[in-house]
């Protein structure tokens, strides 16, 4: 798959984890292509944050809701909640502290869609086995000097981070170098050697109390407990 | 007792003239009656959907395309309004009015006090932005227009356009905010201050009175224009116009004449403003910025006179090398918009021309707004 294509396999998958009628953040969202994609096929409410201004340019000027900044920087201005979804296309492993991007995603947003270029993939492990090279694939198409990519990782290590994090995985895609599609939840051996690209849609874990009647406490499930 | 009263005015009319309508301003004075001078560009379509109210500068006027009858040059905006433009005429109905307090039409300092043949000069009630808003929404009224589909500006206009947003969003759909701010900052009001000291030094002032033996303070006006000219430059700017190059001679002179280009540049600029612009109204207008302030309100003003539904929508540019109103303070606006999820795009456009960035060449500038006006409207339209 070259990387047009991979980006719109990727933009039309988002496309199915993604309800009717919601408001979207898109980060990293170029001149708009997903957020046009998203507000014509399931009528979402768009936003988006670009790093390049050129591109913020373009997609201001194609009508979206786009502020030029850096989301790094930018995105705790946004209130806890105020998105249905906020979308990091491909981007996770350009980002300075990935963990706090995380967290970030999933305070702005009830889900976060986050999708990403797999370090654990066959061809990168042979690559760097056989050459004793930083490997150079078509989906990490840089040299180590100037990439963009700064936090190489893999499913494993992510699905690590998301345990630590306590976040929850709602639904998680994986797509092999051909683009055949699967569950990644279901096919678990292998599915770190075999995934090209991983989508993941992401929430925390449900801290609504269930309140218990009692004399002095309220106690709630996943051990929280509210005076 | 006088009644509230409203003129009807028409589109192709020139100056609209309320009457009796006791404006009360910000400060407690009321203007029983005044007239705003304006021009219209375009067609209002049946509906009437596609007006669009830009506003001026500090030292615009109404006339921001076609000719300026007062200097005889080009509008104040014309490389960015007219048919083809990106604010295009031939798509949009295009007003821009002379603020209350301005000297090219409108009721100011240098115009006759209601009722007298002695014009207001310093007895003309302080202005603020709020007001020139008033105003220009009764002027909107008479025209018959219930919604705007924009309100842009920059600088001062830019100010205008948020006021708009504050007190209005009722009667827009959006507004394109560019080079402006939140506040004016205390170093835009020290050079303000400094301008409005050279007018006031000027022995020809006469505390506003001027008018009285058919004077101007021109020295104390050129300064303060050549002043304030600085400030909308930036040093790589005014380093790549000027250097060190000498005006029309080889060596320097060892004198105080205007050895440099730089320097004859700025005598050019002070001397050509005192031709078309009022002492008075400089004052008043400069005093009218300072005096703006939504630092503290902006973000409950927008929460509360807002409804969820309400989809204004708001663009706002900054220029990189602008240090009048730097990048920054636009992002604390685009901020307080995004912590209330409103629809706001923000752009910082590279240039090194500073301030007047806005109304100078810059390509991105004319893409966004053509885009974000045209985009907007095919939505509305639909």
């Amino acid at each position: 798959m070259n990387k047009i294509n991979s980006i719109r396999k990727d933009w039309s998958l988002i496309e199915t984890l993604i309800a009717e009628d919601r408001k979207i953040l898109d980060i990293g969202c170029g001149d708009g292509g997903l957020m046009e994609q998203l507000a014509n096929n399931r009528n979402a409410i768009t936003h988006g944050i670009e790093l390049n201004r050129d591109l913020a340019a373009n997609a201001i000027a194609r009508g979206f809701n786009v502020v030029h900044g850096n989301a790094e920087l930018d995105l705790s201005q946004y209130s806890n909640n105020s998105f249905d979804y906020v979308i990091l296309s491909q981007t996770l492993q350009a980002m300075m502290k990935p963990k706090d991007i995380l967290s970030e995603l999933l305070r702005i947003g009830s889900k976060a869609i986050v999708s990403f270029p797999n370090f654990g993939h066959w061809k990168i492990r042979l690559q760097l086995l056989i050459s004793g090279r930083m490997p150079v694939t078509e989906s990490l198409p840089y040299t180590w000097y100037d990439t963009p990519n700064i936090h190489f990782f893999t499913i494993k290590d992510f699905l690590n981070l998301c345990n630590e994090m306590n976040i929850v995985i709602e639904k998680s895609i994986g797509l092999t170098s051909k683009g055949k599609q699967f569950d990644i939840s279901e096919s678990v051996t292998g599915v770190n050697f075999f995934t090209h690209e991983a989508i993941f849609l992401l929430s925390y874990k449900n801290f609504e109390p269930i309140k218990i009647k009692s004399s002095k406490k309220v106690f709630a499930k996943n051990s929280v407990i509210a005076n | 007792m006088k009644t509230k009263f409203t003129t009807d005015t028409k589109l192709e009319s020139e100056i609209a003239y309320f009457e009796n309508i006791n404006l009360k301003l910000e400060s407690g004075d009321i203007i029983d009656s005044f007239k705003l001078a304006f021009k219209t560009y375009g067609k209002l379509n049946a509906d009437k959907t596609n007006a669009i109210l830009v506003c001026h500068a500090l030292t615009g006027d109404q006339y921001v395309a076609g000719n300026n009858p007062i200097t005889g040059r080009e509008g104040w905006w014309s490389r960015m309004v007219g048919p083809n433009k990106p604010i295009d005429t031939n798509k949009f109905f295009v007003i821009c009015s002379n603020v209350l307090g301005g000297c090219s039409g409108s009721t100011g300092p240098k115009e006759l006090q209601n009722g007298s043949d002695v014009a207001y000069g310093g007895n003309f009630p302080s202005i603020t932005i709020k007001d020139m808003v008033k105003a220009q929404s009764l002027l909107i009224e008479s025209l018959k227009i219930e919604k705007l589909f924009s309100v842009i500006g920059g600088s001062m206009g830019a100010m205008q356009a948020l006021q708009w947003a504050i007190d209005f969003p009722d009667k827009i759909l959006n507004i394109i905010h560019i080079a402006g701010a939140l506040k004016h900052s205390a170093q835009n009001i020290a050079f303000h201050e400094v301008g409005r000291q050279a007018i006031m030094s000027d022995p020809i002032w006469k505390n506003g009175k001027y008018f009285e033996n058919n004077e101007v303070p021109e020295r104390g006006l050129s300064v303060a224009r050549m002043i304030a000219h600085i400030t909308y430059l930036s040093e790589n700017a005014m380093h790549r116009k000027f250097g060190r190059k000498l005006q029309s001679r080889d060596i320097i002179s060892f004198g105080f004449d205007a050895d440099f280009q730089v320097e004859s540049y700025l005598r050019y600029q002070g001397k050509s403003f005192v031709e078309r612009f009022d002492a008075n109204s400089y004052l008043y207008l400069t005093r009218a910025m300072d005096y703006f302030d939504h630092d503290e309100t902006f973000r409950k003003n927008i929460e509360f006179s807002h409804n969820p539904n309400n989809h204004l929508k708001y663009l706002i540019v900054s220029f990189t090398s602008d240090w009048l109103f730097p990048t920054i303070e636009s992002k604390m606006i685009v901020n307080q918009l995004n912590s209330l999820s409103r629809e706001v795009s923000f752009l910082e456009i590279d240039t090194d021309k500073g301030h007047d960035s806005f109304l100078l060449e810059e390509p991105q500038l004319d893409d966004v707004i053509k885009g974000f006006l045209t985009n907007n409207f095919a939505k509305i339209d639909e």
